[in-house]
């Protein structure tokens, strides 16, 4: 008697170790290797080296500037993000749709196309910008244009983390809450919150991934001066052109953030799955008998 | 606390949800709201609590308008369909939670809290399951948590949606009991939605039938069984039987099938007739030519239950009949069988009056047992 | 005269209270955040094109070697959002159907294209594919291939930041699939492969193309990871991006309006269709 198996397209070990191992290799080619090759790159003329290049003071300015930016850039989407999701997800209003397909823009939009907006209006001939210049305040070339990109960029992510989570989540447990007289602060601290915090955490890491990382919209609206307006991705950049190895020692410091990003996602999504799993468990059985 | 109705309408969109409407609902009962779904009977619930905003009318709890009022402010229990309770928050802290929004200046203090939790759980029977979580209770204890939340601040009027939709039907059969129970004892004024009869019937002291967003019915449960008001409550409540005629010669006429109609309600329309309030008879009577055909027997339960077909007239669906073991031994029926069978008692609408009469019949034949 | 009676209180609309509270003060915040952030800048570009005139503005997006950049940038997205869709499927069914020990480390290491930052991922892939690299060493000289400087660098560029879009789109449709439609083919006699082409991969198709579209949209706008690759030959490797960051390095903020508007136009179009795509196949496949 042949032993009762279940088979799905695909379960061959023939088949199934075939495609794994074409897979890791294509993997290790194309995502590995370059990963590699960052820090091979980077300590390619020792420790020593490495050390100096980062303690270089450009790249110290370059490394703070960047921090400062993703620190102002984090919070102000951070807020964007919860404000936009509970909107859309717990109220009707017509322009609800719109509203969200605007949120997408950003990322279908060239980030050179998005600093070339901001250049465009806040530039010394933009028509704000030319106002501006009147009254001595200069955005572009300078940290606040840098902001301000950075926040353009990445403005979708939180929203977008968030959004799916609150609508499969709907709004029962939050009127519920009402009910029972919880005040807005109360039904957001005690109930909402508790279910999208760890969404809430993935958001804020992929905003902040892409703040210290942006690149094309912060070349156009930085002016990249040296100690003054460049930040670490743009240093990578100046580098390049002609001391390669201390390029790759700044760029090393962007990897590590990408890998910590990766790391902390990991473990917000199996945070994320242990809870879902707490919250769909099988009911223990528990001997109780009503009304005996 | 009572609580009264008035006019109050809601339409969502082109679809009106509630026709303009009043109802009163004493202090201390328990009504429940019968219909099928898009009744508009949740919408009314939830108008009531708050939830929903009606678009005329006022609610008034005792002598307080509260058409004004915010949800938050209403203080009412309610019982959510799927319960809605506090995924993250253990049983205990769900119950409290009511509590412990409270405004500083009426909080009690948290042993006040923890003791009160306590008593709210020994109540629902729930107090070894404190410290779950919701995923880890069954049906029937979220149930009951869901109503332990729900009357931890002690709100006048309670007001649960399908409380028991979600439970297989043993567990509805004892929660049902035990929330009568609980109501006997604490006298909140309570109303509940649902789409199954039997439990609006067992556990209301009045049944509000509605449909298409209106109040077809409010009575007694074992008055709303007895004398419906409309086909709808009818069709609804229970099992019935109906036959459609023409008025001719003092009958009501269909096919080859009458029925002896008193001369005063002489007119066409239907006779709507519950399966106890007919007999079976070997032949045609004086009152009724009805011949049926027996399609099903089904012998489970207090009495057996006959299906049956007209023979040479129509009906919309089968009759249902109720016939006691003893009588259906004597009868000896099995599929297939002819029988003929006549009314005792029927409501008649009439195609001309809204309202219908009751007519009954004096019983012809005691003798007209004979073998098929 | 009216006869009915009517109290004045019933006639009196009560002001509908939501229940949650909020509404005022975050879909306020939104709508001002997004006009700030967003819309004003969009209103700028429009008026700086406005005031060119279109002969001028038809003259700057029709340059010949404009027109190369497109050509290069369109191609070479299409490219590597095919390979994407190919790899991606691999990715996402090895994920989703196999256990195997690195599995997990394979799934965190999928999103590294996005986690990276994409001047950084240029430098990498520059320094790799040149002649002294790693790859580029054995590709010239073992196979006569060169990729940096070519158009073959920017396609391994633009695939290389996309990657995750099919997996991350595949993957959730893959992981939802029921099991008994592949059995139902299987008792009625269907080979694997039949299975596959016949049952499960209509049912991927619309995430797949939302996941290759998704790709191609990015790569079209792709500009740190290209410009270090590409070598930026005119007419043969400079994408449209770098065109826009050529005329704003020449000052010339009407042209590179022109041409950014060009870029920007394609791409709204092809969100509009991605999100109608969406709406449609979502209607169909979950009955919303």
């Amino acid at each position: 008697m042949a032993a009762k198996q279940s088979h799905r397209v695909g379960d061959h070990p023939l088949v199934k170790w075939t495609l794994i191992i074409v897979t890791l290799l294509l993997t290790s080619i194309l995502l590995v290797v370059p990963l590699v090759g960052i820090f091979h790159q980077a300590f390619a003329l020792g420790a020593a080296h490495y050390w100096a290049s980062i303690a270089d003071s450009y790249t110290l300015h370059a490394i703070l500037l960047t921090l400062f930016v993703a620190a102002l850039t984090v919070p102000l989407n951070l807020v964007f993000g919860i404000m936009l999701a509970w909107a859309v997800t717990r109220f009707q209003f017509p322009g609800r749709k719109l509203l969200m397909t605007l949120m997408d823009i950003p990322f279908a939009v060239s980030p050179v196309v998005a600093g070339l907006l901001y250049l465009l209006l806040y530039g010394r001939n933009g028509w704000i910008g030319s106002w501006l210049d009147e009254h001595s305040i200069q955005l572009m070339f300078a940290w606040p244009g840098i902001v301000m990109v950075t926040v353009f960029v990445t403005c979708p992510f939180v929203a977008r983390e968030l959004i799916p989570l609150m609508q499969q989540h709907g709004r029962e447990e939050e009127e519920a809450a009402v009910i029972l007289g919880a005040s807005g602060w109360q039904v957001f601290r005690r109930v909402t919150f508790p279910n999208i915090k760890w969404a809430l955490l993935y958001g804020v890491i992929l905003t902040n991934a892409r703040a210290v990382g942006e690149f094309g919209a912060v070349s156009v609206v930085s002016g990249s001066i040296r100690g003054e307006t460049n930040t670490l991705p743009l240093h990578v950049q100046l580098l390049y052109q002609d001391e390669s190895v201390a390029a790759f020692a700044s760029a090393s410091l962007l990897a590590g953030i990408a890998l910590l990003t990766l790391i902390i996602k990991a473990l917000v999504e199996w945070r994320q799955s242990r809870q879902d799993k707490l919250a769909n468990a099988e009911p223990l059985v528990v001997a109780d008998k009503v009304g005996s | 606390m009572s609580i009264r109705i008035e006019n109050v309408a809601k339409r969502f969109g082109a679809f009106q949800a509630l026709a303009p409407l009043s109802l009163d609902i004493g202090e201390g009962e328990m009504v429940g709201l019968l219909g099928p779904s898009g009744s508009g009977k949740t919408t009314l619930l939830r108008i009531i609590a708050g939830l929903e905003g009606a678009d005329t009318g006022r609610i008034w709890f005792g002598s307080r308008d509260v058409s004004e009022l915010h949800v938050r402010d209403r203080r009412v229990g309610f019982v959510f369909q799927h319960y809605a309770l506090f995924k993250h928050m253990t049983v205990a802290d769900n119950v409290a939670f009511g509590l412990e929004v409270l405004p500083r200046h009426e909080r009690p203090s948290s042993a006040q809290i923890k003791q009160r939790v306590g008593d709210l759980l020994d109540m629902v029977q729930l107090n070894h399951l404190a410290q779950r979580f919701p995923a880890q209770l069954s049906g029937g204890q979220k149930q009951r948590v869901a109503l332990a939340r729900a009357l931890a601040t002690q709100p006048e009027v309670l007001l649960m949606d399908e409380p028991f939709g979600a439970l297989d039907a043993k567990v509805r059969k004892e929660l049902r009991q035990w929330l009568r129970q609980l109501h006997e004892e604490l006298k909140f004024t309570s109303v509940f939605v649902t789409h199954d009869q039997d439990e609006a019937l067992e556990l209301s002291d009045q049944v509000v039938v509605m449909s298409h967003g209106r109040i077809e019915q409010v009575d007694e449960p074992a008055k709303l069984y007895a004398s419906p008001q409309s086909r709808f409550v009818f069709d609804f409540l229970g099992h019935v039987n109906v036959f459609e005629g023409q008025s001719y010669r003092g009958r009501l006429n269909q096919g080859q099938a009458w029925i002896q109609l008193p001369e005063q309600h002489l007119d066409s329309g239907e006779l709507y007739m519950r399966p106890h309030e007919m007999r079976v008879t070997a032949n045609p009577t004086t009152i009724a030519h009805l011949p049926l055909k027996v399609m099903a027997v089904n012998p489970v339960g207090a009495e057996v239950r006959l299906e049956l077909v007209p023979l040479g007239w129509e009906t919309s669906s089968p009759w249902e009949l109720g016939l006691s073991h003893h009588e259906y031994q004597r009868w000896s029926l099995k599929r297939g069988d002819q029988v003929y069978v006549e009314p005792s008692k029927a409501h008649f609408f009439s195609q001309h009056t809204a309202a219908p009469s009751e007519i009954s019949w004096p019983c012809t034949s005691t003798a007209g047992v004979v073998e098929v | 005269m009216s006869s009915s009676v009517v109290n004045s209180n019933d006639m009196r609309r009560p002001r509908h209270k939501r229940v949650l509270p909020g509404l005022g003060l975050t879909l306020g915040t939104s709508v001002l955040f997004i006009s700030l952030i967003l819309l004003l800048p969009l209103s700028g570009l429009v008026m700086q094109t406005a005031e060119m005139g279109w002969e001028r503005y038809w003259f700057v997006i029709t340059d010949p070697q404009v027109v190369a950049s497109y050509r290069l940038t369109l191609v070479s997205a299409l490219w590597a959002s095919l390979f994407n869709g190919v790899f991606g499927l691999l990715l996402a069914w090895v994920l989703v159907r196999y256990e195997f020990p690195g599995r997990r480390l394979l799934d965190a290491l999928v999103d590294l294209p996005f986690a990276l930052p994409t001047a950084v991922a240029g430098i990498t892939l520059a320094t790799l594919y040149s002649d002294e690299g790693w790859y580029g060493g054995w590709l010239s000289g073992e196979l006569g291939i060169q990729v940096a400087y070519t158009p073959l660098g920017v396609v391994i560029a633009m695939a290389f930041t996309s990657i995750p879009f099919v997996v991350r789109t595949v993957q959730p449709v893959l992981e939802e699939m029921a099991v008994e439609e592949e059995e139902a083919g299987m008792t009625l006699g269907a080979s694997d492969w039949t299975v596959f082409r016949r049952i499960l991969l209509p049912s991927l198709w619309p995430a797949l193309v939302t996941g290759a579209a998704l790709s191609f949209t990015r790569s079209l706008g792709e500009f740190g990871a290209v410009i270090f690759i590409a070598g930026n030959m005119p007419y043969v490797s400079e994408v449209t991006s770098l065109m826009i960051f050529m005329r704003l390095q020449e000052f010339d903020f009407a042209a590179a309006s022109a041409i950014a508007s060009v870029v920007l136009g394609v791409s709204l179009l092809l969100l509009l269709l991605i999100n109608i795509w969406q709406a449609r196949f979502l209607r169909r496949f979950q009955g919303r």
